[in-house]
């Protein structure tokens, strides 16, 4: 009996469980809340309130949860070929070069939509080259992934502040960064959109067109894992890779093409920090989301859908959480960390901990509903 | 009838919502060897499980002689004299057969003065049983055959009176499961009881007294095993009326498809797994391929499809060589005709977490047939699948399921569809029917021979020597890595027998 326990319906499996692990992060957090004092009630709806009680919340919520987006598709990606890319960091930070590039070259040539495109190829060549040597070691010398792209995120980090420093900066700067890009690099904002449903009127949120970027990039990642023939052999050797080679398929091609796509997603996310948000290349510009898309990703199962929802959820967590940390004082910042780190536990590394409970208890109500009636048939 | 040694009253058990036992009542008499048959799923391991303390029953009573006994733990079973020897063994390779006798069961904190103790009592154990085996020897360096024994012995040092058996003979060649049967019948006539798991019918009429059939989590029959049949148990355990072996017409061999010669081939440690081996495979003909497992039948069938690296030697498909440098592309071979149905369907030939309709492409989807651009057509593909789930009797018929839901025997039968339906020239197949129901059985041996009176060469890997006879037109037997004989089908299991324990051809004429 190799898999003793039944299977779930799909919306239980996909809705129910992440809910409930959700829950208990949320309690668990709530304890940490009493324990330093406040009221853990009041905490939560500050967080909610915080995120998306007002126009300028869900702004911001939708902001931050655009970068986890690009970052948690490009770790789903690597992930559906066996991969565990944590390089999305560095990945992201050295596509902000290529994006600062391409924006210092055309920002007081063109408008913004002819400028975005080329950003975006910008983006892609620069974070899928920055994931290339990782993947070549991996597919042609057996260096573990894990293990390099953890070392280029630290090589991104040292580059990019000589980069910045020693090269782009203007003389007359003080801060460590390129000068202020002009129109044709700022990419208009969406707020307009949150505002048709009546919310006040939004004055500074950074929410742009970069989403509808991450939503389309989630459209396509879906469509390449499951609908084309090249996703097909991405999972196929993420499941199996002796499969992979009974079929055909090459472990090179396969681990260097995933992890170029992954690298180029991770590097979109760069274009929403330096032409959605500061309109410069600036000193750790991916600012951690490459490392929250591993727990959206993870969280997400992997899929666009719930991607987009874990990023939303992650994104609440990074606005309520910062309105959090004003509002109650006994809470500060490293607090939030703490119940994201919750969230990615309970989420993410123990995703199956409920599980088993919750097949014996679909088992007892409705046996059929786990494809008891299925197996009865199954004879010959 | 004895007194029952084991008796296991109405015992249930679920794994979620799967009942892996329901109500299962079974008396086995003292100094007996009882059999308990199935199929794959059947709940045989469960059962055993429950006994030797594994599992806990969900409700039921255990009795070991005539006392209820609460078996919570493998030390428990232990305790009351149930010793179990595994399918998969439970030795540490890199000890010596007496450190490995003893592990668990020390008497002091110095090992000196248990290695003492048990030297001596493992010398009267093998006296006393017919058991020799060299108590200074390292396991790893001994036979299969020999590392069974070491496991019957652990048991019996630990006092077990009741031996239970999984699935003993899987990895033994004939000769040294007819030693092992000995060394049974012998424990029984001093008393001890013994319960054999196996799916091997022959076995069961062989050397047991009484036999217990189950079927989907029930126990559907006992018998005295005088008064039953092969044919009456295999109707048991399927439920219907089976033919046991296939029946074939004369085999009309053609032109050489496929051609092996002077191969050799490595494994990852550099061990040479195949040595200089050479042979033809005609059109219309099965040619089989004999041997206890591990003596280079898997990773020829691996260098012929194109998976493995030989080292030398030459194949040839229909006259035309394969690059056998490691550039071979299995992609490209099936596009010239090799279909490969690999040994381990879990991990090579499907992929467990797929729906079924994606591993009816697997290794065929570059096919145009299931392309739309740089798009799957989905359409096309679960028309196929739904077609292939059709003729070859699949299921559940759903080509959504994951496979990993699908039963061993509906497994393979996705994975014999698949290649078969290519209509390829040569079909290559390896353990076609390891973890298969005898249902399914059947049927995957009708499809092969089909195969052959289309005209198509097949080569067949199996260490089921009876699958080997009644399939074959031609018998090669491996041992280390050489094909050590040729017979024709008509050979006795005995001569086959010898040849794959690797006695030299000439012996084995005489």
């Amino acid at each position: 009996m190799s898999t003793p326990y039944a299977k779930l319906p799909a919306w239980a499996d996909y809705g129910l469980i992440p809910l409930i692990n959700l829950a208990v992060a949320f309690i668990v957090a709530g304890l940490v809340v009493l324990l330093v004092g406040e009221n853990p009630f009041r905490a939560a709806v500050i967080l909610v309130e915080g995120a998306f009680g007002r126009g300028q919340g869900i702004a911001y919520t939708l902001f931050y949860a655009t970068n986890f987006i690009f970052t948690g598709l490009a770790v789903a990606v690597a992930m559906h070929a066996g991969l565990f890319n944590i390089g999305g960091e560095g990945q992201a930070y050295v596509a902000g070069l290529g994006v600062g590039l391409v924006c210092l070259a055309l920002d007081r040539v063109v408008p913004w939509y002819v400028t975005f495109p080329f950003a975006i190829a910008g983006a892609a060549v620069f974070g899928a080259a920055w994931a290339f040597v990782p993947a070549y070691l991996q597919a042609r010398r057996g260096s573990h992934i894990v293990i390099t792209t953890i070392m280029f995120n630290m090589i991104a980090a040292s580059l990019m502040i000589y980069v910045l420093r020693d090269i782009l900066k203007p003389e007359a700067m003080q801060e460590v960064k390129t000068r202020m890009l002009e129109a044709g690099a700022q990419l208009p904002r969406l707020n307009w959109i949150i505002e048709l449903f009546g919310t006040a009127k939004i004055r500074s949120a950074p929410f742009n067109v970069s989403f509808l970027l991450a939503l389309v990039m989630a459209y396509l990642v879906w469509l390449l894992i499951w609908r084309t023939k090249l996703g097909y052999e991405i999972r196929t050797f993420g499941f199996s890779q002796k499969a992979a080679r009974y079929a055909g398929i090459s472990e090179v091609r396969v681990t260097i093409i995933a992890m170029l796509i992954s690298g180029a997603l991770a590097g979109m996310m760069s274009i929403n920090a330096i032409m959605g948000d500061q309109h410069s290349v600036y000193v750790d510009l991916a600012g951690g989301a490459g490392f929250i898309g591993i727990a959206v990703a993870l969280m997400g199962r992997a899929h666009p859908v719930g991607i987009i929802l874990a990023s939303i959820l992650f994104g609440m967590l990074y606005q309520g959480g910062a309105e959090l940390s004003f509002e109650m004082p006994a809470i500060s910042r490293d607090m939030i960390v703490i119940i994201q780190g919750l969230v990615i536990l309970f989420a993410g590394a123990l995703e199956h901990m409920f599980r088993p409970y919750i097949q014996t208890l679909f088992a007892s109500i409705s046996p059929k509903s786990v494809g008891l009636a299925a197996v009865k048939g199954e004879g010959a | 009838m004895a007194e029952a040694a084991i008796e296991l009253i109405g015992i249930n058990k679920s794994f979620g919502a799967v009942r892996a036992n329901r109500d299962i009542n079974l008396e086995i008499a003292r100094g007996t060897i009882h059999g308990i048959v199935g199929e794959n799923g059947a709940g045989k391991s469960t059962l055993m499980s429950i006994l030797y303390g594994f599992y806990q029953a969900d409700s039921g009573e255990i009795r070991v002689n005539g006392k209820p006994a609460a078996i919570k733990s493998s030390n428990d079973a232990i305790a009351t004299g149930i010793g179990m020897v595994h399918q998969h063994f439970m030795l540490v390779d890199n000890f010596t057969v007496l450190e490995n006798i003893i592990l668990g069961a020390e008497s002091d904190a110095l090992l000196k003065s248990s290695i003492a103790k048990a030297r001596s009592e493992l010398e009267r154990l093998e006296r006393e049983y017919g058991l020799e085996v060299e108590p200074d020897a390292i396991i790893e360096e001994l036979p299969v055959g020999l590392q069974q024994r070491v496991e019957i012995l652990k048991a019996l040092y630990r006092g077990a009176e009741i031996l239970i058996l999984d699935e003993p003979t899987g990895v033994l060649t004939p000769a040294e499961a007819d030693h092992l049967f000995r060394i049974l019948r012998q424990l029984k006539d001093q008393g001890k009881t013994i319960v054999l798991i196996t799916h091997k019918l022959r076995e069961i009429m062989a050397i047991t007294d009484s036999v217990s059939v189950m079927r989907q989590g029930t126990m559907v029959a006992t018998r005295e095993t005088k008064q039953t049949t092969v044919e009456e148990l295999a109707e048991l355990m399927v439920g219907r009326r089976v033919l046991l072996r296939v029946e074939k017409g004369e085999a009309k061999a053609g032109e050489v498809k496929l051609s092996v010669k002077n191969l050799v081939v490595k494994d990852q440690r550099g061990v040479t797994m195949v040595d200089d081996v050479s042979f033809d495979v005609r059109a219309g003909e099965i040619v089989g391929i004999a041997g206890v497992a591990g003596n280079g039948q898997s990773e020829l069938l691996e260098a012929i499809s194109g998976i493995r690296k030989a080292v030398s030697g030459s194949v040839t498909l229909d006259g035309r060589p394969i690059d056998l440098t490691g550039a071979a592309d299995p992609g490209e071979l099936r596009q010239r005709g090799l279909a490969h149905v690999p040994e381990d369907r879990h991990h090579v030939g499907l992929v467990l977490a797929f729906e079924e309709n994606e591993n009816s492409i697997l290794g065929y989807h570059n096919d145009k047939r299931y392309l739309k651009g740089p798009l799957l057509d989905v359409d096309a593909i679960m028309a196929d699948a739904k077609d292939k789930i059709e003729k070859y009797d699949i299921r559940p018929a759903n080509p959504r399921l994951r496979t990993a839901n699908f039963s061993g025997g509906n497994q393979q039968k996705i994975v014999l569809a698949r290649e078969i339906e290519q209509d390829p020239g040569v079909l290559i197949v390896g353990q076609p029917t390891r973890g298969v129901d005898v249902g399914a059985i059947e049927f995957i041996h009708k499809r092969l021979i089909a195969m052959r009176d289309q005209g198509k060469a097949v080569l067949l890997v199996s260490v089921e020597l009876d699958e080997i006879r009644s399939l074959s037109d031609r018998i090669l037997v491996m041992f280390a890595g050489r094909v050590v004989g040729e017979r024709g089908p008509e050979a006795s299991e005995g001569e086959l027998g010898l040849l794959m324990a690797g006695v030299e051809q000439k012996e084995a004429a005489e």
